[in-house]
């Protein structure tokens, strides 16, 4: 338990450092480094909590897929930092009006969490507990049966983000020579070659 | 605590890592001069900024390899509760794939995994 709660003070306070230097580091894309740091320790905290499966999508979907994405946000944006960091007085006040919301947001949430006069059945786990069916089978006894409606509508929502991705994106160049398998494939000699008797003096 | 050997590797390698770091910075020789830190390029002066922009098709693959991605880790619970969820389990994940396979067809059809 003691090994337990040091990993635990580890990782919370390497979240939390790293969740600051996001926002204070002066280039973004060590801002991404930092977060990419503060996800791994986020993973660690939920391994901690016995949420090995959360704690694995968090590794390979955020670290491995978002974080590059957020790099290639922040490398494609070509802002020019100087004059944005000028301009800081400008932006403060959205800023701290943001950050009060969400403070205000999680507040609720804690309230609800606390007080709500049904918090306790609401808060009772709907999956079976953690000593006798381990997090990744009961993710998978509840989202494939219970909520199939949504696990359909992910489906559907991924298949949206696919096809507005490459309508958004897709700039084919229409000049050039591309290579067709299929065509390559059922050529045959006989509309390849052409076999011309040549006489002997004479071009074609 | 069936973790403990995964968190002594990971004091291991955080503690080489920083051993590394900290030794190049204590033990290696370092006179910087302006010239020796400024920016070239093949010799010349720098043409212009690094930060320059690139094609959008990058993030295309990228986004791409992300749906995919999820697919995948959407998988994983399947597999291990698959023995406990019968059938309707079983063909709503069919349903799952036939959509995105859908999509799949649609960029294949459409050309977006080649470069060009």
């Amino acid at each position: 338990m003691e090994i337990a709660a040091l990993a635990f003070y580890f990782f919370a306070v390497i979240a939390i450092i790293s969740a600051v230097f996001v926002t204070l580091s002066r280039h973004p894309v060590h801002s991404v480094l930092w977060l990419i740091l503060a996800f791994i320790s986020s993973a660690g905290l939920f391994v901690l909590l016995g949420a090995e499966f959360l704690a694995m999508l968090l590794i390979i979907i955020y670290v491995g897929a978002v974080a590059v994405l957020f790099l290639f946000v922040v490398m494609m944006l070509n802002v020019d930092f100087a004059a944005l960091k000028a301009d800081m007085a400008k932006f403060l006040p959205i800023g701290l009006l943001m950050g009060i919301i969400i403070l205000i947001e999680l507040g609720l949430v804690f309230g609800d969490w606390n007080f709500a006069s049904n918090s306790l059945e609401l808060r009772a786990a709907i999956t079976p507990p953690i000593e006798d069916i381990h997090n990744t089978q009961a993710l998978g006894l509840l989202i494939y049966d219970d909520f199939i409606y949504l696990f359909q509508a992910a489906g559907l929502i991924l298949l949206v983000a696919m096809i507005g991705a490459i309508v958004l994106t897709m700039r084919h160049r229409t000049n050039i020579k591309r290579q067709n398998v299929m065509e390559q494939m059922s050529r045959d000699p006989s509309s390849a070659l052409e076999l011309k008797e040549v006489e002997s003096g004479k071009g074609i | 605590m069936q973790y403990l050997p995964i968190l002594i590797f990971l004091g291991l390698a955080i503690a080489l890592g920083l051993i590394l770091i900290l030794a190049a910075i204590i033990v290696a020789v370092s006179n910087p001069d302006s010239e020796k830190t400024s920016a070239y390029e093949c010799g010349f002066n720098a043409f212009d900024d690094a930060r320059m922009k690139f094609d959008v098709r990058f993030y295309l693959v990228a986004i791409l390899f992300i749906i995919f991605d999820l697919e995948v880790a959407f998988l994983f619970p399947w597999a291990v509760s698959f023995k406990d969820i019968g059938m309707v389990g079983f063909w709503s994940m069919m349903v799952f794939l036939g959509v995105l396979t859908i999509g799949f067809a649609y960029e294949w059809k459409k050309g977006a995994l080649e470069w060009d």
